[in-house]
């Protein structure tokens, strides 16, 4: 960390005025228009735009009572919460072995595991969409959480990966040794020291899903329309205040996450300082 | 892993109490150790081979494959095989022609290959649907003249040169179309046509607006970057955490928030009016300006957070060292700070340049016709014209560039994947 100095000369100072001034005017630039839309969904009236008429909370009771974004959201649920079980799972299994020893061709696994993070999502939608019609797997949800827990499952990977690096492997040689059960071992004393670095990467793996929608435009149906996949075609069709109200309450998730996030972060580094 | 000549190995052929050498036992060890790694990781290689790779594979695939005129039309190939293009082919060409389109109006095949047909000639679908329904029947005398008399174009050699080109099993005509290149009648390749030649122009357009996103989020993540770099931990983290939440917004109520911000009712026009800047709303969105203002919006995060790693490493003290020695601060920035961030900044620029390339939803839903992207091509010709050649070629071109890219980023980076968070 470095330590800033007083800033002595014109010029330094100049720097200074010039890095905060224009700082400040990129962190408005990124949170001005997120912020913006938080107000609208409150309005009273039907349309988009500054000064608010009145306040009321119409657009929320729309949401709780439309026969859209309901059965969206618990789509979205469904599908999250099913991909995430399984990335965590395969990702956690996977981060261990990736960890534990090296085998032929392990690079290669490797960039395998993590190359969804890479490939643009298009591709990987048509890619599902061509393979999963002749199965029967497209408009179903099985189709859609295969292809979420995909796309999930390298963030998973990495931040177990992370956290592994940092575990001291004689705490599970000790289990081993004091005759824990290879299982036992793992779930009483590896699985609750690594425990931030997977419930991290099941947040990951969680917004991948939540937030996904060019996967959902090809492969769901009517049936499996998720909440970015109406959020999609109401940006499209007619933006009306609806979404604002879906918005706010998406910005607070995001919002519920990042905290969350950050408390597994402050965690983790307090474990592997305690190690 | 081996731990032959190492200080643990015994002497060669050293008999512990079982019998086997106990560089053996501890290669047999080694050995199990490495099987029960990739145990762990088989599931996931697994479920990733058969859900991401083998589709992705599928789709390389189908944009070399070419199936629908052997499906509809084997006798006609077959006959045209030795056709040498000079002169019309045989009667008998014409007759395989007839008894095919007959038997695949009643299959079903027809409409495919006339699809397929199409997507290489104008005017191709109504030749052969045509001839399809009312195919010459099997003892017309003269062949040749019956089909002219359907259509005068089958007549002409390009015609049986395009259904020659069709007869697959392969074919690299999706390939070099995704490119604007095409086969002549005599096989040479040649600039497609004006009316077909889109696709460099899309590319062209996809890497254009891929730069331009990319320098402004350069231009914009700096400052932010260097202020969490150099101010002490508590500002850095508030603000981290102020560039963290809309990284964590979704991606769609971020692009909804742009609509309304930039619509002509929307913020940004009221305020360019309420300034005198403007007596008339102007139009923000739905054209480059909105592609391009929300994408950095987007992407400006991937930028920021490679840019303030390699800055945090950086320590204060060359700069001071630089300053005390007599450099002006500026000079000093310039020529001790900023090329120890080009590892950063190289990072940076790669990582948002191959995450914007592949952009659809942004530039689908705040673009107009003129700014969409080759992504959007990809899906277009996937659900909308039901082209899977097409797509998988417009695809296959993507995925290429997204991985050369890759390599470049992977090189600098030293291999590790993308960082979040």
């Amino acid at each position: 960390m470095s330590v800033p100095q007083a800033p002595s000369t014109l010029s330094q100072k100049f720097g200074a005025g010039l890095t905060w001034s224009s700082s400040v005017v990129v962190l408005f630039f990124l949170l001005a228009p997120i912020l913006a839309i938080i107000p609208l969904s409150f309005s009273s009236g039907n349309f988009l735009t500054y000064p608010l008429p009145g306040f009321s909370l119409r657009w929320y009771e729309e949401l709780l009572t439309s026969e859209k974004w309901l059965p969206a959201l618990r789509n979205s649920m469904i599908v999250g919460i099913s991909a995430t079980i399984l990335a965590t799972i395969l990702g956690t299994l996977a981060a261990m072995g990736l960890n534990r020893a090296r085998f032929p061709f392990k690079p290669l696994v490797m960039a395998l595991l993590l190359s969804p993070m890479i490939v643009p999502v298009v591709i990987t939608a048509i890619g599902v969409y061509f393979f999963f019609a002749p199965l029967g797997l497209a408009n179903s949800f099985a189709g859609l959480i295969i292809a979420h827990t995909v796309l999930g499952a390298p963030f998973v990977v990495i931040t177990v990966s992370a956290t592994l690096a940092h575990f001291d492997i004689g705490m599970a040689r000790a289990a081993a040794s004091l005759g824990a059960a290879p299982l036992t071992g793992f779930f009483r004393v590896v699985l609750p020291l690594i425990m931030p670095g997977v419930a991290s990467g099941a947040l990951f793996a969680f917004a991948t899903s939540f937030d996904e929608v060019v996967v959902a435009l090809m492969i769901a149906g009517p049936e499996q329309r998720t909440l970015p996949r109406e959020m999609f075609s109401g940006i499209r069709e007619s933006i009306n205040p609806t979404i604002t109200a879906v918005a706010t309450v998406l910005i607070l998730t995001s919002v519920v996450l990042l905290v969350c996030l950050e408390f597994l972060r402050r965690r983790n580094e307090r474990l592997t300082k305690g190690a | 892993m081996t731990i032959e000549g190492g200080v643990l190995a015994p002497p060669a052929g050293a008999a512990l109490g079982d019998g086997t050498s106990l560089k053996v036992r501890l290669r047999r060890a080694d050995r199990m150790r490495k099987v029960a790694a990739f145990g762990l990781v088989a599931p996931l290689l697994l479920f990733v081979i058969v859900s991401f790779a083998l589709p992705i594979a599928g789709m390389l695939w189908r944009s070399v494959e070419d199936t629908e005129l052997p499906t509809a039309m084997p006798r006609t190939l077959s006959a045209l095989a030795d056709w040498d293009g000079r002169d019309l082919p045989s009667d008998a060409v014409y007759r395989a022609a007839a008894a095919d389109l007959a038997e695949a109006k009643i299959n079903g095949t027809a409409s495919a290959a006339a699809r397929r047909l199409n997507y290489d000639v104008n005017g191709f679908r109504t030749l052969i649907m045509g001839a399809a329904r009312k195919a010459p029947a099997a003892d017309t005398a003269d062949m040749r003249e019956a089909f002219l008399s359907l259509d005068p174009r089958w007549g002409e050699r390009q015609t049986w040169a395009a259904i020659k080109r069709a007869r697959g099993p392969l074919t690299d005509f999706y390939l070099l179309a995704a490119v604007d290149l095409q086969h002549d009648a005599t096989g040479t390749i040649v600039r497609s046509p004006e009316e077909r030649a889109i696709y460099l122009d899309v590319l062209g357009r996809t890497f254009r607006i891929s730069l331009t996103v990319t320098l402004l989020c350069l231009l914009m993540a700096f400052p932010v970057a260097y202020l969490m770099a150099t101010r002490p931990a508590k500002t850095a983290n508030l603000v981290m955490i102020l560039v963290l939440l809309p990284f964590w917004t979704s991606l769609l109520v971020r692009t909804a928030a742009w609509v309304v911000v930039l619509q002509n009712e929307g913020l940004v026009n009221h305020l360019l009016i309420w300034l005198g800047i403007i007596d008339a709303p102007i139009r923000l969105i739905y054209n480059s300006i909105g592609v391009h203002v929300a994408m950095t919006h987007v992407l400006l995060p991937f930028m920021i957070l490679p840019l303030y790693s390699t800055m945090k490493a950086i320590k204060p003290h060359y700069m001071r060292a630089a300053v005390s020695l007599g450099a002006p601060p500026p000079v000093a920035f310039l020529r001790v700070y900023l090329p120890q961030c080009l590892p950063g900044i190289a990072a940076g620029c790669l990582l948002v340049f191959i995450l914007a390339i592949g952009y659809y939803i942004t530039p689908a839903l705040v673009g107009g016709a003129g700014d969409q992207m080759l992504s959007y091509f990809i899906a277009f010709y996937t659900t909308d014209s039901v082209n899977w050649g097409m797509a998988s070629a417009l695809g296959a071109v993507l995925l290429a560039t997204t991985f050369v890219l890759y390599g470049v980023y992977s090189r600098l980076v030293g291999g590790g994947a993308i960082k979040m968070g």
